[in-house]
């Protein structure tokens, strides 16, 4: 049975605090406060006691799902374990209490970080520059395009195009579309990489930038990288970086020296910040020294006083977001980056790779692996032969539901059909990835002896199984 | 029952001619292929069009997808009832699916799009891909 919402949970006159309103005296509002700020109508807030809040919220925390519950496969997200040293180091007295309008002179210790954390993802990424001040991964995206275009428009040629790859994720033509390009797409090859003829065919003067995700949506590495950067700067544009999948390469490879011009990086995928629930996150952007003078204003500059920011900058895209991003966030990063060192990042990426390619071993008997070479941090399975007997891909991510595993990306990227994309990261030990194949074993079972099962999946858990087109054509998401 | 006299543009759209104009929806192939349409973004009445140009984008639970132009022309019409009702396209797609009239401004444009035969062979084409 789902839990009630909190305004079906009121009851008139129940108080959850006391307040001494007869120490209000003869206080009245209409007097104190001009007519426009008063209310029409009195707040509807629901009125509940304190431990019946407590237990409602207790409750809806414990039928969600995250990382500190279990293996969470969902491909390009890269949801690994976040270690909670993080969120000891973020709760330090003198980082949590800074205050970004204070005098930069007393805020020292948190400008160090910053800065360091920039040198870092410098040498992490193989870039010259790097802004912290986007606060998430497709910001990123659009602040490295406006950068592009600032670029470009500079050399006396504003290009108009941007190119993408049909596996690329989503965010990349809407980023490319609001700085103001239009897309063109390239297409894979057989392979699953970058068609080289098709992209020499497309790129021109025109271009501004390809965009592209290395290792690529299908878990491959572009291996002919160095053919497709020659192929772009010969026509005088940019190669973008995704760092979607940046956990694979940490301490192996660095996109600047693969010929990226410019690197976003998501910072709650690679560097084991929190993710989603609407809550802050870090996108930070690295640049090649040919884009300097265009990025985000301001810069942290450090002299003989110590650090400071620097707003003097002619040709910079200017601020892109409040003070200098999110810095509880970023520290967090810092954090995880001092923690484990240059070897420790080299392990992590090592690991993944050997955890995808373990699991994609042990399910390639039972499911068909469209590209069947190795991979890096994840792969791709198809649902497609199970379509004729009514199962789709969602049908299995349902199923893992009632199996205890939070489900993998469905229906992504979009040159497979019925895709699952499981990403294996390397916090996860082998006796769970053992525990996902059996599962994963028992639901190809499943599907021929009792299909059923996975249609009306899930069936464990609070609510079942939810009605998403209805959902999605009839949006309701107020109470009443 | 996938009526056999209408013409098909690359994009998966089909084309019914009817004096000056054409009416336009998605293949039944590729209803199939995004699932459950949730929504589309109604286009303009008025706007003109060259051919292959973007005109909306249509949403499903599993993904979007772009409307192409079929043909070089202005919008006369409109299906406002896929508004309220995105199914219809899932439903009915050569019928109350339909999307939006176009008056063609170049005759000789409807000599690119493929007739049946052609496009049947086109999606055995794409999907041995």
């Amino acid at each position: 049975m789902p839990e009630k919402t909190i305004f079906e949970k009121s009851v008139e006159g129940r108080r959850g605090q006391s307040f001494p309103i007869e120490q209000l005296g003869d206080f009245s509002p209409e007097q104190a406060l001009p007519k426009a700020c008063l209310r029409e109508m009195p707040l509807d807030l629901p009125e509940v006691s304190e431990n019946e809040l407590m237990r409602h919220y207790t409750r809806l925390s414990q039928e969600s799902y995250g990382v500190d519950n279990g293996f969470y496969p969902l491909g390009s997200c890269t949801m690994k374990y976040n270690p909670k040293i993080n969120e000891d180091v973020a709760r330090f007295p003198g980082f949590s209490q800074v205050h970004p309008m204070q005098e930069v002179q007393s805020a020292q210790g948190a400008l160090t970080v910053l800065y360091e954390l920039e040198q870092m993802l410098c040498e992490i990424s193989g870039m010259a520059a790097i802004s912290l001040q986007p606060v998430a991964g497709a910001q990123g995206e659009m602040v490295g395009m406006m950068m592009a275009r600032a670029y470009h428009e500079s050399q006396g040629h504003a290009r108009q195009v941007v190119v993408i790859p049909d596996s690329a994720h989503g965010t990349n033509p809407a980023s490319a579309h609001l700085a103001g390009y239009t897309i063109k797409t390239v297409h894979s090859n057989a392979e699953g990489l970058i068609d080289l003829d098709d992209l020499a065919k497309i790129v021109d003067r025109d271009t501004a930038a390809l965009m592209l995700t290395n290792p690529n949506t299908l878990g491959l590495f572009e291996t002919q990288i160095e053919a497709i950067a020659e192929i772009v700067h010969a026509a005088g544009a940019l190669l973008y970086f995704d760092g979607a999948n940046l956990n694979a390469l940490l301490g192996l490879t660095r996109p600047g020296d693969m010929g990226f011009d410019i690197v976003h990086f998501n910072i709650h995928k690679t560097f084991s910040t929190p993710h989603g629930g609407g809550g802050p996150g870090a996108g930070p952007v690295g640049i090649g020294a040919n884009l300097l003078p265009f990025l985000p204003s301001p810069v942290i500059k450090k002299d003989q006083d110590g650090f400071s920011f620097d707003h003097d900058l002619p040709q910079s895209i200017g601020r892109v977001h409040g003070f200098y991003g999110n810095f509880g966030i970023l520290l967090r990063a810092y954090t995880y980056i001092r923690r484990l060192g240059a070897a420790g990042l080299a392990a992590i990426s090592r690991n993944t790779i050997i955890n995808a390619n373990y699991l994609k071993k042990r399910l390639e008997e039972d499911y068909n692996i469209p590209m069947s070479g190795p991979c890096m941090h994840e792969f791709i399975l198809s649902a497609l032969a199970f379509r004729k007997k009514g199962i789709h891909a969602w049908d299995i991510a349902k199923r893992l539901i009632d199996y205890g595993f939070y489900p993998p990306t469905v229906n992504f990227p979009l040159i497979i059909e019925e895709a699952l994309m499981i990403e294996a990261p390397e916090s996860e030990a082998r006796e769970t990835l053992d525990a996902f194949a059996e599962a994963m074993k028992q639901i190809r079972h499943e599907i021929d002896a009792e299909p059923e099962k996975l249609k009306s999946a899930p069936c464990s858990g609070p609510a079942g199984r939810m009605n998403e087109v209805q959902a999605a054509r009839q949006l309701d998401v107020k109470y009443e | 029952m996938i009526p056999k006299d209408l013409l098909y543009h690359k994009e998966h759209e089909w084309i019914r001619v009817e004096d000056g104009r054409v009416i336009v929806g998605i293949s039944d192939f590729a209803q199939e292929a995004l699932g459950d349409i949730v929504y589309l973004e109604i286009p303009e009445i008025g706007k003109s069009l060259k051919q292959g140009d973007e005109i909306t984008e249509i949403e499903s639970t599993k993904t979007t997808s772009m409307l192409y132009a079929p043909v070089s022309g202005k919008i006369v019409a409109v299906n406002r009832d896929l508004e309220e009702k995105p199914e219809l396209i899932n439903e009915d797609t050569y019928g109350g699916g339909w999307i939006l009239t176009i008056e063609v401004d170049q005759a000789s444009e409807l000599d690119h799009l493929m007739e049946w035969g052609d496009y049947e062979r086109f999606l055995e084409n794409e999907k041995q891909d």
